[in-house]
C-alpha cells in the first residue's frame, strides 16, 4: 500500500488515490519512425528489480500526473517530481546515488 | 523409479515407510547438457518432461535458483480452463486441459485434477454477447463450452445470489470439463518423472550469465559453475527480463503482483469454479474445504511478492456480493506472486535473437492452467525449431501489431 | 475432570451467570468466561475432531494460537463456522457445536481413518487413487472432500453489518501487555499521536498471570497495579487512544496496518456493526505481540487433556477453572513451574514435574519443590495413556529411547517446549529473523527490519516479541523503543523512568524437539506437530526422506502449519524436526513466509458496508426517477444504469423494444442521452490538440458545426467515438460514449500533462452538468416548435449544426445530429432542469405520439443505419480501417494517436476482416457472436473461420433479421452467402450485403 507525495497539491497520497501509469520518460515515436522504434516505444519497458522511474496520476485527488523514483524490490520511494520534464532532476539522482551507489536506469545514472 | 500405488502404500505402511525413495534425485551439475531449461516451475519442468517423452531428449538439466515449484506454480488459484476466445489461446489451453485429464496416470502421481466445471458469469448485456461469442468460437475450436441461463447457474451453484440489486446474474459461459488441480503436485510429479528419465533437476542453482559464441548460445554461468548446452530454454516468469538482459536482448514484459487468498476450510458447498468478471473476483473450493479466491493485479512494477490490500478488499467485496454466505467465513491467509505481463497480456513462447535460445514467459495471471500445453509446445519448439502451438506467441508479434487479445473474453485475472 | 474452582477467576463476574449450549446441551458459565473456559468448567475437555484422522481433540491453548477448539457458532443469519473457542467471549444464549464429525463428537465414523493412520502418511494422496481414472472424480474426491472441511457452510444471508475505519497515527502500538503499555507511555509522553490496540478484552497480557505466581513486582508493587496505573495514565493523554478487542491483523508496505475490531461478538444484541476493519497508517509500528508457548513432541501429545502449560495456569488464574485434578507438568524450561505452583496453590494435585533438563531449573523449581511438588529432572513422557481423555503418562529418560520407567495416573498434562516470539507482524512486510540459540527461537533481526517509503525501519518489536524474555528486559526494551518510535515520527521524547523490577531469573532452557530424544518410529508416529492438520514427527521425517528438503516443500507435502492456526504452535517444532532429518542447523533450514492475517478475519469486515444496493455507487441522470416510475428495465452501463426498454404492463421486453423502434421511426421517440460523455476542450492550442486526439481533422471544424470523430489508442485500435461540436474560436465540446467519458477525459489529460505540456489547452469533464435528450422521429421538429423558443427549422439549424438558445423557457443547446437516421435533435439543458424539460417534452409530445425509448431500440436503429457501436463492432482489436471508416481518417494530418500503429504490417494486412452487413437467407436473426466457417482446419486442428457477427437484431422496421459482421474480404464479396454454425446445432446462412439496411440515401434525417 504505497504512499506517494504529490508534488502538485502537496498531499501524501494513498495508493487508492493514485493511478499508475507505467515507465517514465518514454520518448514518443510517431509516423516516420521505424518498426523497431515504435515497438520499443509502446511495448519494451524497463522492468528493473531495483531503481525505477515511473508515472503516476493523482487520479482521485488533484488529477495531475507526476513522476516517482521508486525501488521495485523494497518499494522505497526516492522522490517524486514534475511530469513536465524529460529526465529526473539531479537532486533525485543524487538521493538515489546516496542510497543505491552505482545505480543506473536507461541512460541515467 | 518405484511406482506409486495402493499396493506400495500398503507395503510401506507395514515397514514404517522406510522404502520410499527420493521423489527426485539431487545430482551435481554436469559440465554439459544437450538442453538446459532455466526455471523449475511447472512450465520449465513440463518442457523438460515432453522433451524426453516426445523427442527422446533426456540429456537435460533443469536449473532452479530456489526450490522447484516455488514461484507462481505454488502460489496460484489452480484453475484450469480453456474457454478462450482467440484460436491460438484456445489451442494451447485446450491442449493443456486435455493433458491434465490424464496427467495423474501419465506421471504416476496424483495431481488431483478435478474437472468440476468452470463458470464465467455474465452480469451485463455486453458480457452476454461476449460469452456467446466465445461459445461460438469454442465450438469451432474443439473446446466444449456452452452459454447457460441464470436458472442453470443457480442449479449448479446454489450458494450464488443471482438477483443481486446491482449486477444480477444474466447467464454464464460454462465449461464442464474445466476445473482445478493440486498445484504443487504438478511440479512434483513432473520433477519426479524428469528425474526418472535421467534428467538433472538442480535446485539452488542460479544462472548468473548466458554464454554466447557469436549469435549462438553455448551455455550458462551459474553459482555452481559454468555449464555448456546446445540449446537453452528460459522459463523463469517474473525474471525473464533479467535473463534476456544477460543474453543481450529485451523482452516486452513488466512484473506486477497478483494476489490471492483462502478462507478457513468448510464442508463442501460449491463444486464448480465461478469467475465473475464484472465485479472482479473468482472463487472455488479446494478439496480441503478452503474457498480459494483471486482477483486482479496491482498496476505498478513490483518484485516483493506482496500486493496492496485494497485489491483484496475489492475482490472480497465482489464475492460477498455474489456469494452472500461467505460474509461469515474468515480469510485465513493472503499472499502475492509476481507475474510477468506482456503488452497484450498473452504469453510469449518464442525463438529469440540468440540462436539456440528460447523463451517461455509472459503468462501473466493465467499460467497454471497452461502448464502441460505450454510444456508440450515449447518442447516441440526447442526440439524442432517450430511448433504450431507456439507460432502465434512469438516475441516479435508486437513489432507487427499482431496481438492476441483475450480481454474480450476475460477482463479479470485468472 | 476439568471443573470450576470455588475461588479465583480474575476475569469472571460471578454475579452474572450466563447460559449457553454446546452440541445442544445447556451449560452454565459466567460473564468474563471464554467459550473454552466455560466448556472446561463444565468438564468438556474433548471439543472436536482432527482434520485427517478425526482423532479426539481437546482444548490446548488459551488464546489465538488454539489449533483444536473450533466451533460452529450461532444459528441462522448469525451462524459462523470455525470460531475459536479460546477467543470467543461467552454471552448469554451462545450456541456452539463441535465440528468435523459424524454422527456425533463422541462417536465419529471418520475416526476409522485413525485406524489406517499407518498408511495415511504425508504424501498419501499423491501416491494413491491414481487408477482407474474416473474413480478419482466420482468416488475418491467427493469422499475426501466430504471428510475434510471442518465447519459447516453458512446457509443464510449474514444478519450483521460491518464497517471500515481510516486512521493516521504517529505510533501504533500493537499489543496491550506490559511492554505495549510501557512503549505507549514512552511514546505518548512525547506528544506523539499514539494508538494502542489489544486483541483480547484485557490489558496486561501474560504478566498478569505469570508475575503474581512468580512473585514478581514492578516498582515494588504487584504487576496489576503497574498495569492499572499505566493504563490510567495513557487514558488521560489526549494524544493517546486505546482499544481492546482490536487485533493487528497485518502489516503492509509504507506503514499500512490492518486492524480487526470485534465490536459485538461478545454482545451480539448490541447495536451497530459486528466487526470493524481499521485501515491504519502509522509512521512507526511497535509490535508488543508477546510470545507463544511451544508444545513438546511426545507420543500421545494430542490426547484431550494435554495442554500448553501456560494455558493450564491461565484457566486457573483468569477463569477459576482447573483442567484436571491431577496434572503432570512436562517442560524444558522454567516457565512451566508457574503452572505447577498455580495448581498447587489452587489446591490441586501435581503428581510430578518432568523436567527434560538433566539439571532441572532455577529459582522457580525451588519454589515448586518448596510447595512439595516432586520434580524429576532429565525425564520425559514416553507416551500418554488414554484416547478421549488423558488417563496417565508413561515416564522415561529424555536421553533414551523411551523405555518406560513408570506410569503416573493423571487426567491432564501441562507441557512447555519453550517460547517463540510472535514475529508475524514483524515479518509480514519483509522483516528478517535471527535464531536465538539461548532461547531456541527465532526473534526479529533488528538489523534487517521491514522498511518504509523512506527506506527506514518502520516496525519496532518490543518485549517478549523481541526476545526480551524477562520482564525487566521487556520493560526496558519497551521504554527505549517507545521513545525511539516517537522520535522517528518527529516528536521529542522525554526520558521515562523505568520502574524497578524484581522477578526471579530463569535457568537456561534446553531445546527438546523430540521426547524422548531417541524415540523410535512407533512413538514418532504418535507424536503430533500440527494438531489440527494431523502432521506428526514421522511425517516431516518422511518428507525429508523423499527429498522435500526445502522448508516450503516439507510444509506443503505434509500440510504442516497450513491449518487455521497457521502453524502458531507447530512451525518451529516442525522446522526443528526437518533440520534434524537433514542434519543441518535450524537457521539454515529457514522459516516459511508469514502471511497476513495474524488470525483469520471475517470476509464481512473486509467487504465493509459496500453490499447490496450500495455495493457500488450508482450514477443517476436527472430523469432517473421518471424512468423508474415508467417501468424502465435497467441495464448497467459502467456505474450508470440506463433504461434498456420501457415495457408496459403485459408487454414483454422484446415487444417493448419493437414498439419503441417503430414509434420512433413513425412518430416521436425520446431518449435520455445524459450519460453520453461531454468534455470541454478549450484554449489556443485546442484545435491542434484535438487533431492529435481524433483521427479526423477537428481544427478546421467551423464554429456552429458538428463532426463525428473517432479516437484511437496509440496502439492503433478504435477506442471511442462521438460528435464534436465547435463552440467558439477556441472551444470544442467532445461527446464520448457513455462508458468512455472518464477514460477519454483521463486520456486527454495524460497526453496534455505528460507529452504536450507546453500546449495551451484546458479540458473539463462536464458530463453531469447537462441533461441531454434525443428528440427523434418525424415529429421531432413539431414538438420542439410547440414548446417554442429556438428556431429549429431546417434552415436555421441544419444537419450537423448546433445552436444555443431557449426551448420551453429553458436554456438549451440543440445539436442536429442523428444516430438513428431520423430527423433528430439532441438537446442539452442544465442538469437541474433536465427532468422539467423531459416532462415538458413528454407532455407536449403526447399529441405527436411521444414515447421514451431505451438503449436496445437505440442499438437497433443505429444497426439499421449501419452505424457502428463501440464495444460491439469494436472489441479492442479493431481499427477504423476494418470498419470502412477511412473517410474519418484525415489524410491531411501528419500525425494523430494511432496513425503510426496503423502502418504496421499486420494492421495494413489486406486479409484483415472487414465490416459488412449480413442478411440471413430466411430472415431469421443470426446468433450473437457466431463465426462464419471456412474450409478445412488449421495446424492445431481448429475449424478455419472467415468472419464473425458483431451485432445482430430483429429489425422491426424491415421485419427481418439484420446483422453486421467482420468478414474476410467482405466488401468485395457482396451477395455471397456464407455459413454461421450456431451453438444451437443449426447452421445459419447469410448473404453479405451493404451494412446500411435502411434509408440508404439519408432522406429521413435531411428534412
Amino acid at each position: 500500500m504505497l504512499i506517494l507525495h504529490c508534488p502538485y497539491c502537496g498531499v501524501d497520497a494513498d495508493e487508492t488515490e493514485l493511478h499508475a501509469g507505467g515507465e517514465a520518460h518514454v520518448k514518443r515515436y510517431g509516423p516516420g519512425s521505424s518498426d523497431a522504434e515504435f515497438e520499443s516505444y509502446l511495448f519494451v519497458r524497463e522492468n528493473p528489480k531495483g531503481v525505477h522511474f515511473e508515472r503516476w496520476r493523482h487520479a482521485n485527488g488533484c488529477g495531475k500526473w507526476f513522476h516517482a523514483a521508486r525501488c521495485t524490490s523494497t518499494l522505497e520511494v526516492f522522490g517524486t517530481y514534475s511530469a513536465q520534464t524529460t529526465e529526473p532532476p539531479q537532486e533525485i539522482k543524487d538521493k538515489i546515488s546516496a542510497k543505491r551507489p552505482g545505480w543506473s536506469w536507461r541512460e541515467f545514472a | 523409479m518405484k511406482r506409486y500405488s495402493a499396493f506400495a502404500i500398503a507395503r510401506e505402511g507395514l515397514r514404517q515407510h522406510t522404502g520410499w525413495e527420493r521423489a527426485w534425485a539431487s545430482p551435481e551439475p554436469k559440465s554439459s547438457y544437450d538442453v538446459i531449461i532455466v526455471g523449475a516451475g511447472g512450465h520449465g519442468l513440463a518442457t523438460a518432461y515432453y522433451l524426453g517423452k516426445n523427442f527422446g531428449i533426456t540429456n537435460v538439466a533443469i536449473l532452479e535458483k530456489g526450490w522447484l515449484g516455488g514461484g507462481n506454480t505454488g502460489r496460484n488459484t489452480t484453475i484450469i480452463r480453456s474457454n478462450y476466445l482467440q484460436d491460438s489461446s484456445a489451442a494451447i489451453y485446450e491442449k493443456a486441459r486435455s493433458l491434465y485429464e490424464t496427467m495423474s496416470q501419465d506421471l504416476n502421481y496424483n495431481v488431483m485434477f478435478s474437472p468440476r466445471g468452470v463458470m464465467m458469469l455474465a452480469q451485463t448485456q455486453h458480457e452476454i454477447r461476449g460469452y456467446q461469442r466465445t461459445a461460438h468460437a469454442n465450438a469451432l475450436q474443439g473446446v466444449s463450452t456452452e452459454f447457460i441461463g441464470p436458472e442453470q447457474v443457480k442449479k449448479l451453484v446454489p450458494i450464488i445470489n443471482i438477483d443481486g440489486p446491482r449486477y444480477p446474474v444474466l447467464g454464464a459461459l460454462w465449461q464442464p470439463r474445466g476445473g482445478t488441480a493440486r498445484h504443487d503436485a504438478v511440479a512434483w510429479g513432473y520433477a519426479r518423472a524428469c528425474s526418472d528419465m535421467g534428467m538433472h533437476v538442480i535446485q539452488k542453482c542460479e544462472v548468473t550469465g548466458i554464454r554466447r559464441e557469436g549469435d549462438k548460445v553455448v551455455g550458462v554461468d551459474t553459482n555452481r559453475g559454468a555449464i555448456d548446452c546446445n540449446k537453452l530454454g528460459v522459463v523463469v516468469a517474473g525474471h525473464s527480463g533479467q535473463l534476456a538482459d544477460m543474453a543481450g536482448f529485451r523482452l516486452p514484459l513488466e512484473s506486477v503482483a497478483l494476489q490471492a487468498l483462502v478462507s478457513e476450510p468448510i464442508k463442501p458447498c460449491m463444486d464448480v469454479v465461478v469467475m465473475a468478471n464484472t465485479v472482479h473476483g473468482y472463487m472455488s473450493q479446494s478439496d480441503k474445504g478452503e474457498m480459494v479466491i483471486g482477483g486482479g493485479t496491482d498496476s505498478f512494477n513490483n518484485f516483493t511478492q506482496r500486493g496492496s490490500f485494497h485489491h483484496i478488499e475489492e475482490t472480497v467485496r465482489a464475492l460477498v456480493e455474489t456469494f452472500p454466505m461467505i460474509s461469515r467465513l474468515k480469510m485465513l491467509r493472503q499472499w502475492g506472486g509476481i507475474v510477468d505481463v506482456t503488452g497484450d497480456r498473452s504469453p510469449i513462447l518464442s525463438k529469440t535473437p540468440v540462436d539456440g535460445m528460447f523463451v517461455n514467459c509472459g503468462w501473466g495471471t493465467g499460467g497454471f492452467k497452461a502448464i502441460p500445453g505450454s510444456g508440450w509446445g515449447f518442447a516441440e519448439l526447442i526440439a524442432k525449431g517450430d511448433s504450431p502451438l507456439c507460432d502465434e506467441f512469438s516475441m516479435f508479434r508486437f513489432r507487427e501489431g499482431k496481438f492476441i487479445d483475450e480481454s474480450v473474453a476475460a477482463g479479470v485475472a485468472h | 475432570m476439568s471443573t470450576r474452582l470455588a475461588k479465583g477467576g480474575r476475569f469472571l463476574d460471578k454475579g452474572k451467570p450466563v447460559t449457553f449450549t454446546f452440541n445442544g446441551k445447556r451449560l452454565k458459565g459466567y460473564e468474563g468466561d471464554t467459550l473454552a473456559s466455560a466448556l472446561l468448567a463444565n468438564g468438556q475437555v474433548m471439543v472436536g475432531r482432527s482434520f485427517k484422522y478425526h482423532r479426539p481433540r481437546g482444548i490446548v491453548a488459551s488464546g489465538a494460537e488454539e489449533p483444536n477448539a473450533l466451533m460452529n457458532h450461532g444459528a441462522g443469519g448469525t451462524f459462523e463456522p470455525n470460531q475459536r473457542a479460546t477467543t470467543t467471549e461467552l454471552y448469554d444464549g451462545l450456541q456452539a457445536g463441535s465440528q468435523n464429525h459424524w454422527p456425533n463428537l463422541e462417536f465419529d465414523v471418520g475416526a476409522i481413518n485413525a485406524g489406517f493412520s499407518r498408511f495415511l502418511t504425508a504424501g498419501f494422496y499423491y501416491k494413491m487413487f491414481i487408477h482407474p481414472r474416473p474413480l478419482w472424480k466420482h468416488v475418491y474426491e467427493p469422499f475426501i472432500r466430504q471428510s475434510a472441511g471442518l465447519g459447516k457452510a453458512p446457509k443464510e444471508q449474514d444478519a450483521d453489518t460491518y464497517e471500515h475505519f481510516n486512521v493516521n497515527v504517529d505510533v501504533l502500538v500493537i499489543g496491550g501487555g506490559i511492554a505495549g503499555l510501557q512503549a505507549a507511555l514512552a511514546a505518548g509522553k512525547s506528544g506523539a499521536k499514539v494508538l494502542v490496540i489489544e486483541q483480547t478484552a484485557h490489558w496486561g497480557g501474560r504478566a498478569m498471570v505469570d508475575e503474581p505466581l512468580a512473585e514478581g513486582r514492578i516498582g515494588g508493587a504487584p504487576v496489576d497495579k503497574f498495569v492499572e496505573e499505566t493504563r490510567a495514565a495513557l487514558e488521560k493523554m489526549p494524544n493517546v487512544s486505546m482499544r481492546l478487542r482490536l487485533m493487528g491483523a497485518g502489516v503492509y508496505d509504507h506503514g499500512y496496518v490492518l486492524g480487526y475490531e470485534r465490536l459485538t461478538d461478545h454482545a451480539p444484541t448490541a447495536a451497530g456493526p459486528r466487526h470493524r476493519l481499521w485501515r491504519i497508517r502509522a509512521k512507526r509500528i511497535v509490535t508488543a505481540t508477546g510470545a507463544i508457548e511451544r508444545p513438546l513432541s511426545f507420543a500421545g501429545n494430542d490426547v484431550p487433556g494435554v495442554m500448553l502449560a501456560s494455558a493450564v495456569r491461565d484457566y486457573v488464574v483468569n477463569f477459576g477453572v482447573s483442567v484436571g485434578d491431577r496434572v503432570v507438568v512436562v517442560t524444558n524450561n522454567d516457565s512451566a513451574y508457574l503452572t505447577a505452583i498455580a495448581m498447587k496453590k489452587a489446591g490441586l494435585e501435581v503428581p510430578c514435574i518432568l523436567d527434560a533438563r538433566p539439571e532441572g531449573g532455577g529459582a522457580l523449581m525451588q519454589a515448586a519443590q518448596d510447595l512439595g511438588i516432586p520434580v524429576e529432572t532429565g525425564k520425559a513422557i514416553a507416551k500418554v495413556k488414554g484416547t478421549r481423555r488423558v488417563t496417565g503418562v508413561a515416564i522415561c529418560v529424555q536421553a533414551g529411547e523411551g523405555a518406560v520407567l513408570k506410569e503416573i495416573a493423571c487426567d491432564a498434562v501441562a507441557m512447555s517446549g519453550g517460547w517463540s516470539p510472535v514475529v508475524h507482524l514483524w515479518s509480514h512486510c519483509g522483516g528478517k529473523l535471527t535464531w536465538d540459540t539461548g532461547h531456541a527461537h527465532f526473534r526479529p533481526d533488528v538489523d534487517n527490519p521491514p522498511r518504509d517509503d523512506a527506506g527506514e525501519a518502520f516496525v519496532i518489536p518490543v518485549g517478549t516479541a523481541n526476545g526480551a524474555m524477562h520482564i525487566a528486559l521487556a520493560l526496558e526494551d519497551a521504554e527505549m523503543s517507545g521513545r525511539a518510535a516517537a522520535k522517528a515520527a518527529g516528536h521529542k521524547p522525554k526520558p521515562v523512568a523505568t520502574p524497578d523490577v524484581t522477578s526471579p531469573q530463569e535457568a537456561a532452557m534446553e531445546p527438546v524437539w523430540l521426547m524422548p530424544q531417541g524415540a523410535p518410529y512407533e512413538l514418532r508416529m504418535k507424536a503430533w506437530l500440527d494438531f489440527q492438520n494431523d502432521v506428526k514427527v514421522s511425517d516431516v521425517q518422511l518428507a525429508a526422506q523423499e527429498g522435500f528438503e526445502s522448508v516450503e516443500h516439507a510444509k506443503r507435502y505434509t500440510t504442516l502449519g497450513m491449518a487455521t492456526d497457521q502453524g502458531k504452535l507447530s512451525n518451529i517444532n516442525g522446522l526443528a524436526i526437518l533440520s534434524d532429518a537433514l542434519g543441518q542447523p535450524i537457521p539454515q533450514t529457514g522459516t516459511t513466509t508469514f502471511r497476513p492475517p495474524y488470525t483469520p478475519i471475517s470476509m464481512g469486515a473486509i467487504a465493509g458496508e459496500a453490499r447490496g444496493a450500495v455495493f457500488q455507487p450508482i450514477r443517476r441522470t436527472p430523469m432517473q426517477a421518471w424512468h423508474d416510475a415508467h417501468g424502465a428495465d435497467w441495464e448497467p452501463v459502467g456505474h450508470w444504469r440506463r433504461p434498456y426498454a420501457y415495457p408496459r404492463s403485459s408487454e414483454s421486453v422484446h415487444d417493448a423494444v419493437m414498439r419503441e423502434v417503430k414509434n420512433t421511426r413513425q412518430a416521436l421517440g425520446l431518449l435520455d442521452a445524459s450519460t453520453l460523455g461531454k468534455i470541454i476542450v478549450k484554449g489556443p492550442d485546442a484545435g491542434r490538440f484535438l487533431d492529435m486526439m481524433y483521427t479526423n481533422m477537428m481544427s478546421t471544424l467551423k464554429v456552429g458545426k458538428c463532426r463525428y470523430g473517432l479516437m484511437c489508442s496509440e496502439n492503433g485500435f478504435l477506442t471511442d467515438d462521438g460528435v464534436v461540436a465547435r463552440i467558439d474560436e477556441d472551444t470544442w465540446l467532445c461527446h464520448t460514449t457513455s462508458g468512455g467519458a472518464d477514460s477519454v477525459h483521463g486520456h486527454m489529460e495524460e497526453w496534455l500533462q505528460t507529452e504536450w505540456w507546453d500546449w495551451k489547452v484546458y479540458t473539463a469533464n462536464v458530463t453531469e452538468q447537462y441533461a441531454q435528450i434525443a428528440v427523434v422521429g418525424p415529429n421531432a421538429r413539431k414538438v420542439l416548435e410547440k414548446l417554442g423558443g429556438m428556431d429549429v427549422s431546417k434552415e436555421a439549424l441544419g444537419f450537423m449544426e448546433w445552436k444555443e438558445g431557449e426551448i420551453a423557457g429553458i436554456p438549451a443547446r440543440a445539436f442536429r445530429i442523428s444516430f438513428s437516421g431520423e430527423l433528430s435533435y439532441e438537446i442539452a439543458v442544465p442538469a437541474s432542469q433536465g427532468l422539467a424539460f423531459w416532462e415538458a417534452l413528454m407532455e407536449a409530445g403526447a399529441e405527436f405520439g411521444a414515447m421514451p425509448y431505451g438503449t436496445e431500440a437505440l442499438h437497433i436503429m443505429r444497426a439499421e443505419k449501419g452505424f457502428i457501436m463501440i464495444g460491439d463492432e469494436t472489441d479492442g482489436t479493431v481499427i477504423p480501417q476494418d470498419l470502412g471508416l477511412h473517410w474519418a481518417l484525415s489524410k491531411k494530418k501528419d500525425d494523430y494517436l494511432g496513425k503510426r500503429a496503423q502502418e504496421r504490417s499486420h494492421m495494413a494486412d489486406p486479409t484483415r476482416w472487414k465490416l459488412v452487413g449480413l442478411e440471413t437467407v430466411d430472415g431469421a436473426v443470426l446468433p450473437d457472436g457466431a463465426y462464419a466457417v471456412a474450409e478445412g482446419t488449421n495446424a492445431n486442428g481448429q475449424r478455419n473461420v472467415q468472419g464473425r457477427v458483431t451485432s445482430t437484431y430483429h429489425s422491426p422496421t424491415l421485419d427481418r433479421g439484420i446483422a453486421m459482421g467482420l468478414v474476410l474480404h467482405g466488401p468485395d464479396r457482396m451477395g455471397e452467402v456464407i455459413e454461421f454454425p450456431g451453438v444451437d446445432g443449426k447452421t445459419y446462412k447469410a448473404k453479405i450485403v451493404d451494412p446500411v439496411f435502411y434509408d440508404k440515401d439519408g432522406e429521413k434525417q435531411n428534412v
